[in-house]
């Protein structure tokens, strides 16, 4: 939220608050997260901890629970989480009936597809029911009670595992890649309630228990991979783009564009009620005016052509400046900024270039007359037809 | 008395006026959110669906940057520029109406325009300051892109497709400037084409390709004529249509500088 400019802020909350109904301080504060957290963002705040915490420590992001150094908050709390689950772990009797996923998707503040997923295959890997796995998950009270002395997770797994083999350890510390310190045997401290469950998972922490609880599952040697903990993410897209100041096209816009194609009208129907357009004597092959003049737009190219060679002039000139040379500038210009501090070469160069047009045009239109000689208009008179019925002559 | 009449009638017209605008005439035309449309509010959704449940979806998005609003930035030139074509395009099939491309019948058309056409000379007049002005507003667009370095990535093909779109805007204006087949048009055509006439090496061809001859005779007329009204509009239509969607797809308007 605190990236969004303040007054884009201040204007949608207004907006909204309009349209509710209610004060704008309400909405402004809901929408900068000040307002009362609500049970469902409560519901997330471990889990956006995790998210944050797991890049404190970079070298173990596939796994934080098996460091073994001091550990994250959220790293304990992973572990933590996992534990509870082992210790509530039973068989899978489906004593819950129907779970209710919605109503859990919306306290988890996730969907309830991805809710439903993940509890199943929590349930299935531990053998324990979904309803317990989907309690444990939301935090609430497991169904059946954990042991009171909860092993911490730094603890060592896997001592009272059903099937002490030799490559128990070998396989939890292949799969968390655990130091062997952390990895090594420790007295039995897990829960005697683990042990004594059917499907076997007593591990103190599910980490390390699992892949031994199923050794028929998991072959020896072979690194497993599974979910550690759903995270909610924050949107599908990323979004890169700096939010602009944007206003709806209707009516900002069009309204204007109606009133300019109005204006736009209006002007040239005033103009032509003035102002009579020329028409002179019909077409005459054997009379030839003096001074005959282009129309205006080229007339500047026939003032340069009464300078320069008529090849040079007629068209190299217009074709290789005014079109190609036009169409190359964006290419030419390789100057990335707009502001008119950083480009004054550039816009010195345009404007010289329109100012000698202008120039040209403007000797051409007023100041030659018969023969194309140069006259003061003031003098002579205007030779220019297209002016012929609203120019004073005299 | 008077008074009851004239409520009745107002009464009746509004009821009449109700069946009209909510009948389904009305609302299979007018698509949601139209703000012709019988309830329309004004909403921000509604605001959206005017752009986008509408033809107008194919000229502009639903929202546009705050800056490019403001009149100072584009100073709307480019609009301009399309308003004024759109308008020598209606005065334009009016004067066709009236007017033959024949060395014979051109110069009296356009003189029977100021004489026994009902508004032929101010429709006559609207086409030709309209074209003036549309060559003055194009170049005037032109520098206005060029000061807000407007041009720059990803800008620059439409850049390019800006300066044909200036070429073609001269060649529409030059070719016109024949029709009336008076002396400023011959004369101005002749200089003009005598110019195009320089090219090295092909000036020749060029110049008989242009003409339809050595020289502007009656047949030029009727070249000119088919360029100016079918051809060069034809394409320029198709040159704009690039333009605009490209000022779309390139992000909208430039700036703020
Ligand atoms: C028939 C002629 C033309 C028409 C009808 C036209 C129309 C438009 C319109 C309506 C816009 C939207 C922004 C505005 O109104 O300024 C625009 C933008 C633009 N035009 Fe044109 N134009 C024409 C000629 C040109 C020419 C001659 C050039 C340059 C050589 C050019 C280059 C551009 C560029 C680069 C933009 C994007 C500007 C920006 O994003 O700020 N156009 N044009």
């Amino acid at each position: 939220m605190s990236d969004i400019p303040e007054h884009l802020l201040r204007r949608s909350a207004e907006a909204k608050a309009k349209a509710l109904g209610i004060p704008v301080e309400q909405v402004l504060a809901e929408m900068t997260g000040e307002a009362p957290v609500t049970a469902m963002d409560a519901g997330d705040q471990p889990k956006v901890e995790t998210v944050e915490a797991v890049p404190q420590t970079p070298a173990e992001t596939s796994m934080p629970v098996a460091q073994d150094a001091p550990q994250t908050d959220a790293a304990v709390e992973v572990a933590a989480e996992e534990q509870a689950e082992a210790t509530a772990a039973g068989p899978a009797d489906g004593a819950g009936g129907e779970i209710d996923y919605e109503a859990a998707a919306a306290k988890a503040g996730m969907p309830a597809s991805l809710l439903q997923r993940s509890v199943e295959a929590k349930a299935k890997a531990s053998g324990a029911s979904a309803a317990q796995v989907l309690a444990e998950m939301l935090g609430e009270e497991a169904p059946s009670a954990p042991p009171a002395t909860a092993p911490a997770p730094e603890s060592a797994p896997a001592a009272s595992t059903p099937e002490p083999e030799p490559t128990a350890d070998a396989v939890s510390a292949d799969v968390i890649d655990m130091p062997p310190a952390a990895a090594a045997p420790a007295p039995a401290t897990s829960a005697p309630a683990a042990s004594a469950q059917p499907p076997a998972t007593g591990g103190a922490t599910a980490v390390a228990a699992r892949p031994i609880a199923q050794p028929e599952a998991v072959p020896e040697g072979v690194r497993t991979q599974r979910l550690l903990t759903v995270v909610k993410a924050n949107a599908i897209q990323q979004v890169k783009a700096e939010p602009t100041d944007k206003v709806s096209t209707w009516p900002h816009l069009m309204i204007m564009e109606f009133a300019v194609l109005l204006g736009v009208t209006a002007l040239l129907i005033v103009l032509s009620v003035i102002l009579q357009a020329p028409l002179l004597e019909s077409a005459n092959f054997t009379a030839t005016p003096n001074p005959s003049k282009a129309p205006w737009y080229f007339l500047g190219l026939q003032e340069l052509l009464s300078y320069f060679d008529p090849q040079i002039a007629g068209v190299t000139v217009p074709t290789i400046i005014g079109l190609v040379g036009f169409m190359a500038i964006p290419y030419v210009d390789k100057n990335p900024s707009n502001k008119p501090s950083d480009r004054k070469f550039a816009i010195f160069m345009y404007t010289f270039f329109m100012m000698g047009s202008a120039t040209l045009t403007i000797l051409g239109v007023l100041f030659r007359g018969p023969g194309f000689n140069f006259t003061y208009p003031w003098v002579d008179g205007i030779f220019f037809d297209d002016l012929k019925d609203w120019v004073n002559f005299e | 008395m008077a008074n009851g009449i004239v409520d009745k009638v107002k009464e009746q017209a509004t009821s009449i006026w109700g069946k009209v605008h909510g009948s389904q005439v009305a609302e299979s035309i007018l698509r949601p959110g139209s703000p012709f449309k019988k309830g329309y509010s004004d909403t921000p959704r509604n605001r959206s669906y005017v752009i986008m449940n509408n033809v107008l979806y194919h000229l502009h998005p639903v929202k546009v940057k705050r800056h490019g609003v403001r009149l100072s930035y584009t100073l709307c030139l480019g609009g301009i520029s399309f308003f004024l074509f759109i308008l020598l395009t209606i005065t334009g099939i009016f004067l066709m109406f009236y007017y033959a491309p024949t060395a014979e019948a051109a110069y009296v058309d356009v003189e029977a325009l100021s004489t026994s056409v009902a508004f032929g000379s101010l429709v006559r007049n609207m086409h030709r300051w309209g074209a003036h002005l549309m060559v003055l507003s194009v170049f005037l667009h032109m520098s206005r892109v060029f000061y807000h370095g407007a041009y720059k990535p990803p800008r620059e093909f439409n850049w390019v497709v800006g300066v044909i779109l200036l070429l073609l805007t001269l060649l529409l204006s030059f070719t016109g400037y024949l029709l009336p087949w008076d002396q400023l048009a011959l004369w101005a055509v002749t200089v003009g084409t005598n110019m195009a006439g320089f090219v090295p090496v092909f000036g020749d061809q060029v110049k008989f390709a242009l003409l339809g001859s050595v020289e502007v005779t009656g047949d030029t007329i009727l070249r000119w004529y088919v360029l100016h009204v079918l051809a060069f509009p034809f394409i320029i239509v198709i040159f704009m249509a690039v333009h605009f969607w490209r000022v779309r797809k390139d992000g909208g308007i430039s700036g703020p500088l």
